[in-house]
């Protein structure tokens, strides 16, 4: 450690001010800060601070996503080969098909993340930490990884830093890489081929519950098999078990609001209930239970890693009850009548991004309005 | 009459290091000082030169917008300097003390007797006007206005801060006329938040509107109270004074002097032995701490952790303040120190520490940042620290652009850059929150004055 410190203070003046490479300075500060929390002390403000930083808590969440993430690595091997295998077997399998997701994708985006830092002189923020491992997490385990690389150049540039970088952006990067893919590479991302790693070469059904319920079949998953996860899908979504552990992890730490965990929920049930009790001979989604619903697909994945990102969702208290209960809304309105996708809660999820600004505008107008109320109170 | 304020949210911040209930005299310092930046807003007209005798009492400035508005000697003795920074800005007023002070007399005056101009001019001729703070912008009242009331706030919750009960023992007479002093100045009434003690002479106090404080910090802040009691619109004026001052003030008519005396706290993890010391405005750090401090790079600071200033050894006692906090430095890196889990000698309100285990525990902050600047990511982190009726939030970032409608919307007027103090403390993109809001307040004050 003292070696690595000592080092590092030594190439450190050729990257300040007036020093060789000044110009990657932040470059060296991201790789600086990194390795050591700097040594800055207070200079204006309060003299002490709270000992949490983003990087503790962007760290807190690619934490709480690891119960998923192996999981599905694991899933990955066993929806390709079946019964009779043992862990090591599948989670090879998975791995080797996973791993080099994350590095394109962590790569690609810390590269673009790197430079712009360099280029504009900021420094380095930890945001993408998240969304580097979410994107993996939810696109299909064979997506071309040559597409994923664009897909994460399209999200990092049009997504986050044409709004200036983590903090300003409106819409959620991961589920902007995900759209992009969804649009620009259809067949790779939807039907019932892609879900299953080497489906086709290997003959095996990569049919999701909601793409079955959309071609009008019922399929015959046991709920059990829904909660745990032992089902088709992409990587981090199919097991609900690991991603309420993840959730609990997130509540419990206090890093993800459960307002909107909770309103998001309610809202889904309730747009489930009222879809079941309205039914259909036509439409199976529509007599889908509603609280099936809230184990398939990317709803519990997208309601606790997606809805809560604090930068784009709501800011406001009450915002993100509304914000909440709006995705939940939409995401089982989406996925039952809509004619083209089966899944819903990525375009919930992006609308509501859309509209939160909104919504927090309306709910500080209310403050706004109570504080004019008691000035004219007082004038009169 | 009396009424009950409860805060619900907020955070007591627990440091080891807190002042033990007992008083000690300090050394007289031979050196005093007046500084001219105690005071935000005030640009001073020297009415002294180097050289110069003053008595207790007499004028050493004035404020160049507010000639009304005089700076007096804490101490008898000579101007020794006057120390100048940069574009020959004051910095400060050193006075080489006498053994024994003398006084200007200013006449004993029975405050029940006079009329509203003739406290005003009492207070003004003799130098406590500065005691008197007016809400919107945190800064020294103008005598012209008419505030619709006046707070007084007996309560500490900041951490480690000087315990206002404590520090008035003995000047019960003293406080009750400050307080029928200050009952003059303003149609409104006077409120008075206490800790509501059994057996505190505070309870007693005649003429005040009486509040019981509970809950954590800010609720002793001033301004939380303002904003409980009666918020502060747009075109309004509150004045604030702090407990000791109101004594002062008071002191001023009982006996016709101008009086210095402050009771300070000197605490912190690095105080050898943290209590109470009775000293006179404007004394020097030094001979405040000499002696009684911890080996190890210290971080002197003039007022609580959360708002007060950082000093040298060769600085003052500031103005306003009623304690000196002494913190370890945290000027050291910490290998991989964002790690979940780690590092839990910290304090921390988010559970990424397991500091949450022991929360009866006392901690031994320093001056870490603990990490760098970002943008705002995080939400509602802020809204738990401040109890008021205004988004935390939204309004620094209105302050931040300067947008002058918007941060009226949002209650600008409404808070102090103190009222942040804690918004600095728990946010975790490191937010300089008091800084914006002085800013923005400065930006108030010239824009909307």
């Amino acid at each position: 450690m003292n070696f690595l410190r000592n080092q590092l203070d030594k190439i450190k003046p050729n990257f300040e001010k007036g020093g060789k490479y000044e110009k990657y300075g932040p470059a060296f500060s991201g790789f600086e800060t990194f390795l050591f929390v700097p040594n800055h002390t207070t200079k204006t403000g309060a003299h002490i601070r709270d000992g949490v930083d983003l990087k503790r808590v962007m760290i807190t969440v690619v934490l709480a996503m690891v119960p998923a993430m192996i999981f599905g690595i694991w899933n990955v091997g066993y929806q390709n080969m079946g019964d009779g295998h043992g862990f090591m077997e599948y989670f090879t399998f998975g791995a080797i098909r996973f791993l080099p997701m994350v590095i394109v994708s962590y790569g690609v985006g810390l590269g673009i993340e790197f430079a712009y830092a360099v280029f504009r002189g900021h420094e380095v923020n930890e945001g993408y930490l998240v969304t580097g491992l979410l994107i993996p997490l939810i696109m299909p385990i064979d997506f071309p990884l040559w597409m994923l690389a664009v897909s994460v150049f399209f999200a990092v540039i049009i997504g986050k830093e044409a709004f200036g970088g983590t903090g300003m952006n409106i819409l959620n990067p991961a589920l902007v890489a995900r759209a992009f893919a969804l649009f620009a590479y259809a067949p790779f991302m939807s039907g019932n081929e892609v879900w299953v790693a080497d489906s086709v070469a290997d003959g095996v059904s990569g049919e999701t519950i909601l793409g079955a319920l959309y071609g009008g079949t019922v399929p015959q998953t046991s709920v059990f098999d829904m909660f745990m996860g032992f089902i088709p899908g992409s990587v981090g979504e199919t097991s609900v078990l690991m991603i309420l552990i993840g959730a609990a992890f997130l509540l419990f730490t206090g890093i993800a609001s459960w307002r909107i965990m909770l309103s998001c929920l309610l809202g889904a049930s309730l747009m489930g209930l009222i879809f079941n009790t309205i039914g259909s001979t036509t439409n199976e989604l529509l007599n889908f239970p509603w609280w099936q619903h809230l184990l398939v697909g990317g709803f519990m994945f997208g309601l606790v890693f997606m809805a809560t990102d604090p930068v784009t969702a709501a800011q406001t208290t009450k915002g993100k009850w509304i914000y909440g209960f709006l995705i939940g809304v939409f995401a089982i309105l989406i996925r039952v009548v809509n004619p083209t996708l089966p899944e819903g809660m990525m375009m919930a999820i992006l609308l509501m991004n859309v509209f939160a600004p909104t919504i927090d505008h309306y709910v500080v107008e209310g403050n706004v309005k109570r504080r004019k109320k008691r000035l004219l109170k007082v004038n009169a | 009459m009396s009424t009950d304020i409860r805060i619900k949210k907020g955070l007591n911040i627990k440091l080891r290091g807190a002042a033990a209930l007992q008083l000690s005299a300090s050394v007289r310092s031979k050196i005093f000082a007046l500084d001219p930046p105690d005071f935000h807003g005030t640009t001073p007209k020297m009415e002294v030169k180097e050289g110069d005798k003053v008595k207790v009492g007499d004028v050493v400035f004035h404020d160049k917008a507010n000639e009304e508005i005089k700076f007096v000697a804490p101490v008898s003795g000579e101007i020794k300097e006057i120390q100048r920074g940069a574009k020959r800005r004051i910095l400060s007023i050193r006075i080489t003390a006498d053994t024994k002070d003398s006084f200007k007399d200013f006449g004993a005056k029975t405050p029940g007797n006079l009329a509203g101009p003739q406290v005003k001019e009492a207070l003004l001729e003799s130098g406590c006007w500065p005691m008197i703070k007016q809400r919107p912008y945190d800064v020294i009242a103008n005598p012209s206005d008419q505030p619709k009331a006046i707070f007084i706030s007996a309560v500490s919750t900041a951490p480690l801060a000087a315990s206002h009960e404590f520090a008035l023992q003995g000047r019960e007479k003293e406080f009750q006329a400050g307080i029928d002093a200050l009952s003059k100045l303003t149609e409104g009434k006077v409120h008075l938040s206490v800790q509501g003690i059994a057996g505190s002479f505070l309870n007693d106090t005649q003429g005040v509107v009486l509040h019981k404080v509970s809950g954590k910090h800010p609720a002793g802040n001033v301004g939380v109270q303002i904003a409980n009691v009666d918020p502060i619109n747009a075109g309004e004026k509150v004045w604030t004074v702090h407990p000791q001052d109101v004594a002062s003030i008071g002191s001023l008519f009982l006996t016709g002097q101008y009086d210095p005396s402050r009771v300070i706290a000197l605490a912190g993890s690095q105080v050898e032995n943290p209590e109470y010391y009775s000293v006179i405005r404007g004394a020097m750090i030094e001979d405040l701490v000499v002696g009684k401090l911890k080996e190890g790079k210290n971080r002197l600071i003039s007022g609580d952790p959360l708002t007060g200033t950082s000093v040298k050894r060769k600085n003052a006692l500031g103005f306003y303040h009623d304690s000196i906090t002494v913190l370890p430095e945290g000027d050291y890196y910490t290998f991989f120190g964002w790690v979940p889990f780690t590092g839990n000698n910290k304090f921390s309100v988010s559970r990424t520490f397991l500091s949450w285990l022991a929360p009866n525990k006392e901690y031994e902050l320093d001056t870490n940042m603990n990490g760098e600047e970002r943008a705002f990511v995080i939400t509602g982190e802020m809204e738990k620290v401040f109890p008021m009726d205004i988004y935390p939030m939204q309004l620094l970032k209105a302050t931040m652009i300067g947008d002058i409608e918007k941060m009226e919307n949002l209650g600008i007027y409404e808070v102090a850059p103190e009222d942040f103090a804690l918004i600095d403390f728990i946010s975790s993109s490191k937010i300089e929150a008091q800084d914006i809001i002085r800013k923005g307040l400065d930006l108030m004050i010239k824009e909307v004055g």
